[in-house]
């Protein structure tokens, strides 16, 4: 894992190998500290020597000057690193899920994208930035003290040959039987919360069905099972210091004695003594350190895991291969079927479907959403789709600007499989009005500048008008600058439909799909709209999904979708007349016998 | 569904948030927050507290008891160097180590008490907190969570309950328990030696003022830093939440460009922020540091002119070191605890909402009627054929009226907002078995008139009377209980198929549930699903069609049996195919009982007793579907085709 991230260190290598130099110096510096401090005691004091006393005072105020930039620099180079990595990291993230098509997207889920775009690669980044402080602060001054410690007595280091192990040992088993608990505490506040948000969003059937007892016991159960969870996991955590502190205490009753018994000797001094109870204390709580290091270590690992899946996921819908001489390398299954062609451009906009099967790879039942489906639809040819839910509409439209790609057959355009084109070509010669569809904070301007940045205030209104969204975008005091919140927030659901078809048709594509598009917007307007497709858009194929058969019975074509087959392709008259299913669609539709007689 | 999706992610982020908040790398996340009223936020917390008040009480002995116990070990080394070591008395100076051993060891176990009383003290505290919070939700009225995003209010139980935690649990015992050996080291250093604490005590006051100087400077750069997260963050959540439209647009290159952006500013200012906030550390410990230089020089030389001695030396340089600690962590948890009661005036704000107001004294009561029609009276245990209303008068007697469904309106008038009209003088009737529908654009206030029935909201002018009663005096969870609604926003729970059926009625049995299920032609899918009646929903039931939970909404509802029932646009997404099929079943889930409909396809309304048309709040035709068509209004319209809904 550390491999696969170590890359998005980048243009930073350099602090990241200052930073260690950095430590060392600073943790030097402190650790010699000590050792002067002996010497006062055991060289300047006897000798009564104020000269020496004050000399190696003013060295240890030097050092620990020089630990203070020694320290400083290191937290220059480490947030330098540690942000700077999160955001090449963040960067490379976010460029990855750009590429991803659909089958990817449904795959992640966007909120999860969006979790591991934010608090993973802020959990890594911020890691970073205090692991290069730690991380090598606590190895180094555990070597270092160690060293230090050996060479005023060696017999007396004998102790931390005993208390390191023990301290290590008894660490890490309370971490890791700890970790298992807030395991446990994690998935019941994850209950917990889901119990908390299930009542937030159903509090309408809660209140009906005078369900807040029932609520409130189920809460309770799950609030008390948090609780007892939480209170075990935390009971052990909290043991971490209380037994850091017995060793550490230990070892200093033990040297106390040693050291004692040395000093009384006359193998050691006074001032070594003490200054080897500094040191202990340093070295012991440097383990204490390394194991506060594991654990966070543990936690970036969990977002460093989320974050690789991310980055190593497989883009399955990508441009076609280049080959050396320009030309494009045809997929195998489809060489027969389509022209090859070089740069490709939607044109004229012919659209066909050549035995065209499709099933969800990803959270899908497993099953044909399409089975053989094979039609052609001519250039400029209004076309409607119809057919009840989940008949497979949408996922046929979602074919032919390789939002997803077909499981078997081809799907043609201009003759082309949409395979050999460059996706960007290919899509931005379809325009698609998306069911799900969504608008961004901004103006209502930059939002229609999506369909083509380089737009006039002319071609805004001209679409605007022919999406019958102009009077309304006038209406507002800011017209075309009315700020949009997130999502639209501000408008009404027909006016957003109304917009999503200007910013489609403002790209002025060859192809413009709109899947169920209008279903928010009043019949009537809904007409006016459909009649700019024969007036303003008479060189653009358009597929129309609808529920109502009334919004499409003008077609020229109306296209009948049942559990994923073709069922007819004619005008409303020729299908009124011989299809089942359509009549059947229309009956349930026709409100009144007097509509027609 | 774009709509539906924002609140996920919101709630997702403050799921993470509060994930954090256990022990991650402790960010500057709340630092900066400040309550508005500290005293009065922190008094009810206090409050929650009272209910330890023997543990806590304990607490603060086991922290005295362990700040003393630190306080002596430091000092022994005085005596141990002057008395023992320095004379040569290894007998006495194993004499003493016990001594020592035995105040080490007094430390120990109260500190180890300590932190275990404070955890339960803790997680009790927020476990009381929570359920608080959660049973004042529910006795919330809606306009309160009409007026609150859900992503606000989880942030309550998680951000907020969370920060209020891990004050308790540590921020607070870590304080006080600084507090102490702050105070303790000044005492001791100033009996030690006067002069040495003097020098001390200079350089921790300077200490102090350049802690003082670098947080105020690294405030700037913390907002610096939060607010161009917040963009590259709000940046993020647009354009991976509209994905699918950043591709059909073919905008990935300019997305990428534009984030680059925000991820580059964002990128500077976390890295001021961090450097100012981590510079603080090297430079309070390495001051640290100089006033151990400094305490060692002038000890040194005071030791020399013989006015301190070496044990006294090595126990005040103990002393420096520790006294130094708490002023580098104070700061720190001084914010997290004013993090915590900031977040503690959250919740008690929610807490202190007015509930729902509830003043019927009208209660409903089961009934077995007899053959001569009188009404006997049943307890509580027995399931009753009928249901009456118990009705206590003024003077004292109780007269119980049957519920037989009549609901009448009387020249209603309301409007969500006080200055805001939605409906306007409705005088509407329906007899018990009637089936009355409403018919009108969207926003025409249909919705609202059910909302009224069920008293999720209080009418402003008018009345509405339940059997002759006015709703206003029925208790508002008997006027429910006597309803069924099927709502137009579809919700279930996590839980089983059969869970969320029975949902309806608590101690319906698995027949009685599966038999509603094949009554509304909802058993035929759920045969299908993997695991058929014990299939486990996920969270509202994300893994089921729109129309499947739109029938397992209308089982839910008719296990519940009601004489009352409130169907609004329950059909809406089933397609008009599958409504035709279980057109049967609706109807003989409606037989017998009052039904109020909604719906927009006029085929569902056709054979009610009456079609009431609102248009802006206002009923603007009324009568069944033969007189309508014959009053060539607005439903003669809609029928043909000339006008369409909305």
């Amino acid at each position: 894992m550390i491999k696969s991230l170590a890359k998005y260190i980048g243009q930073y290598k350099k602090q990241m190998l200052l930073a260690p130099l950095l430590v060392l110096l600073d943790v030097i510096a402190e650790l010699s500290m000590p050792i002067l401090m002996s010497k006062i005691v055991d060289e300047g004091i006897p000798a009564g020597d104020t000269g020496y006393i004050v000399k190696i005072g003013i060295y240890m105020i030097l050092l620990a000057m020089g630990a203070i930039f020694f320290g400083v620099a290191n937290m220059k180079v480490s947030s330098t690193a540690g942000q700077g990595f999160g955001a090449n990291l963040r960067d490379a993230l976010f460029k990855k899920v750009q590429s991803f098509s659909f089958a990817n997207i449904d795959h992640f889920s966007t909120g999860s994208l969006v979790t591991r775009l934010t608090n993973d690669v802020n959990n890594l980044q911020n890691t970073l930035t205090m692991g290069i402080r730690l991380l090598l602060r606590a190895p180094m001054m555990l070597i270092v003290a160690m060293i230090l410690a050996y060479r005023i007595n060696a017999r007396l280091s004998l102790v931390m040959a005993v208390a390191i192990p023990i301290l290590g040992i008894a660490i890490a088993l309370i971490m890791t039987n700890a970790k298992k608990l807030f395991t446990v505490m994690q998935t019941r506040m994850d209950a917990l919360n889901s119990t908390i948000q299930e009542n937030l969003i159903g509090i309408r059937v809660v209140k009906s069905f005078v369900r807040q007892d029932y609520e409130k016991k189920k809460f309770k159960k799950s609030n008390d099972a948090l609780t007892d969870a939480a209170i075990r996991a935390a009971s052990l955590a909290v043991t971490n210091m209380p037994v850091m502190m017995l060793v550490v205490n230990a070892a200093t009753l033990a040297i106390i004695k040693i050291g004692g018994g040395l000093v009384i000797n006359g193998v050691m001094m006074t001032g070594e003594l003490i200054s080897f109870i500094s040191y202990i204390m340093q070295i012991l709580v440097s383990v204490m350190m390394l194991s506060t290091i594991f654990l966070m270590l543990a936690r970036a690992e969990a977002s460093g895991k989320r974050i690789i899946e991310v980055l190593e996921t497989q883009v399955d819908i990508t441009d076609p291969v280049e080959l050396k001489d320009g030309s494009i390398l045809l997929q195998k299954s489809t060489s027969a079927m389509g022209i090859s062609r070089n740069n490709s451009q939607v044109h004229p906009g012919k659209i066909e479907f050549k035995h065209v099967s499709f099933k969800y790879t990803v959270a899908g039942t497993g099953e044909n959403v399409l089975s053989d489906i094979n039609f052609i639809v001519n250039p400029g040819e209004i076309v409607g789709i119809v057919g009840g839910t989940a008949t497979g509409k949408t996922s046929l439209v979602n074919l032919i600007p390789r939002l997803y790609d077909v499981t078997e057959g081809a799907v043609l355009i201009d003759d082309v499989d949409v395979r050999n084109y460059k996706l960007d070509d290919l899509r931005k010669g379809i325009g698609m009005v998306l069911q799900q569809n969504t608008l961004f904070s901004g103006t209502i301007r930059e939002n229609l500048l999506w369909g083509n940045e380089n737009a006039t205030q002319e071609e805004l209104e001209k679409v605007c008008k022919d999406a019958q969204a102009h009077s309304f975008i006038t209406s507002f005091s800011q017209g075309y600058d009315t700020f949009l919140g997130q999502g639209g927030v501000n408008i009404s659901g027909g006016q957003k439909q109304r917009l999503y078809i200007a910013r489609a048709m403002l790209k002025r594509p060859k192809i413009l799909i709109l899947d169920d598009s209008t279903s928010a917007v009043d019949s009537a307007t809904e007409e006016k709209i459909r009649k700019s497709f024969y007036s303003n858009f008479k060189d653009t194929t358009v597929l129309i999904i609808a529920q109502r058969i009334s919004s499409v019975s003008r077609a020229d074509k109306i296209l009948v979708l049942d559990d994923g087959k073709v069922m007819g392709l004619d005008s409303h008259t020729e299908l009124m007349k011989s299809n089942r299913i359509y009549q059947e669609i229309n009956t349930s539709q026709q409100e009144g016998v007097l509509a027609n007689g | 569904m774009v709509e539906h999706r924002k609140p996920e992610v919101q709630n997702k982020y403050s799921q993470a948030r509060a994930g954090r908040a256990h022990g991650g790398p402790v960010g500057p996340a709340s630092s900066f927050e400040k309550p508005k009223n500290t005293g009065k936020a922190f008094a009810r917390i206090l409050e929650y507290l009272s209910k330890s008040k023997g543990s806590l009480i304990l607490v603060v002995i086991l922290l005295l008891l362990n700040t003393a116990a630190s306080l002596a070990g430091s000092y022994f080394l005085k005596p141990m160097i002057n008395t023992y070591i320095l004379p040569g008395d290894l007998a006495g100076l194993g004499m003493a180590l016990v001594g020592l051993a035995g105040i080490y060891l007094i430390g120990i176990v109260s500190a180890f008490l300590q932190a275990r009383l404070m955890v339960r003290i803790a997680q009790k505290t927020t476990n009381t907190l929570r359920r608080d919070l959660f049973e004042k939700l529910q006795t919330l009225p809606l306009r309160f969570f009409d007026a609150n995003t859900h992503g606000e209010l989880m942030s309550r139980f998680t951000n907020d309950v969370d920060n209020v935690h891990m004050a308790l649990e540590q921020s607070v015992p870590q304080f006080l328990s600084n507090i102490l050996i702050f105070f303790g080291s000044i005492v001791m250093m100033a009996v030690l030696s006067p002069t040495l604490f003097v020098v001390t005590g200079v350089v921790l006051v300077l200490m102090f003022f350049i802690a003082k100087k670098i947080t105020s400077a690294s405030t700037k750069y913390y907002r610096d830093q939060q607010r161009t997260l917040g963009m590259a963050n709000g940046y993020i959540e647009e354009m991976v939440g509209g994905l699918k439209v950043v591709k059909v647009f073919t905008f990935e290159s300019r997305a990428n460009e534009a984030f680059a952006q925000y991820n580059e500013e964002y990128r500077e200012a976390s890295t001021k922020a961090n450097f100012f906030a981590g510079a603080v550390m090297p430079i309070l410990n390495n001051m640290n540091n100089i006033s151990y230089a400094v305490t060692a020089m002038v000890g040194g030389l005071l030791t020399v002119a013989g006015r301190f001695d070496l044990g006294s030396l090595a126990a005040f340089l103990q002393y420096s070191r520790q006294v130094g600690h708490p002023v580098i962590q104070i700061t720190n948890q001084l914010n997290n605890v004013l993090a915590a009661l900031a977040g503690a005036e959250r919740i008690f704000e929610v807490m202190d909402q007015e509930a729902e107001d509830d003043n019927g004294t009208v209660t409903l009561v089961g009934i077995q009627k007899k053959e001569d029609g009188s009404m006997e009276i049943l307890g509580k245990k027995q399931r009753p054929s009928h249901w009456a209303w118990k009705y206590p008068q003024a003077d004292g007697s109780v007269k119980y009226i049957e519920l037989k469904g009549d609901v009448r309106f009387h020249d209603v008038t309301f409007g969500y907002e006080p200055d805001q009209v939605v409906l306007k003088n409705i005088s509407l009737f329906a007899k018990p078995g009637q089936k009355i529908a409403f018919v009108g654009s969207t926003g025409a206030g249909k919705t609202t008139i059910t909302n009224l029935i069920n008293r999720f909201y209080n009418t402003h002018n008018g009345q509405i009377t339940f059997d002759g009663i006015d709703i206003k005096l029925i208790k508002k969870a008997d006027v429910r209980r006597s309803l069924g609604m099927v709502l137009q926003d579809t919700h279930l729970f996590a839980g089983t198929v059969l869970e969320n059926i029975r949902y309806g009625r608590l101690d319906a049995t698995d027949e009685e549930c599966m038999g509603a299920a094949k009554q509304v032609s909802a058993h035929s899918f759920i045969k299908r699903l993997p695991q058929g009646y014990q299939t486990e929903l996920s969270g509202d039931g994300a893994n089921l069609s729109q129309g499947q939970r739109q029938l397992l909404a209308i089982a839910r509802a008719a296990v519940a049996d009601p004489p009352v029932m409130v169907l609004d646009e329950a059909t809406s997404s089933i397609d008009t195919r599958t409504e035709r099929l279980i057109e049967k079943g609706m109807d003989k889930l409606m037989e017998g009982r009052t039904v109020f409909v909604i719906a927009h396809r006029l085929s569902t309304v056709r054979n009610s007793n009456a079609i009431l048309v609102i248009e802006n709040g206002e009923i603007i035709e009324r009568g069944d579907h033969d007189d309508l068509l014959k009053q060539k209004g607005r439903y003669y319209q809609l029928y043909t085709g000339q006008y369409q809904l909305t």
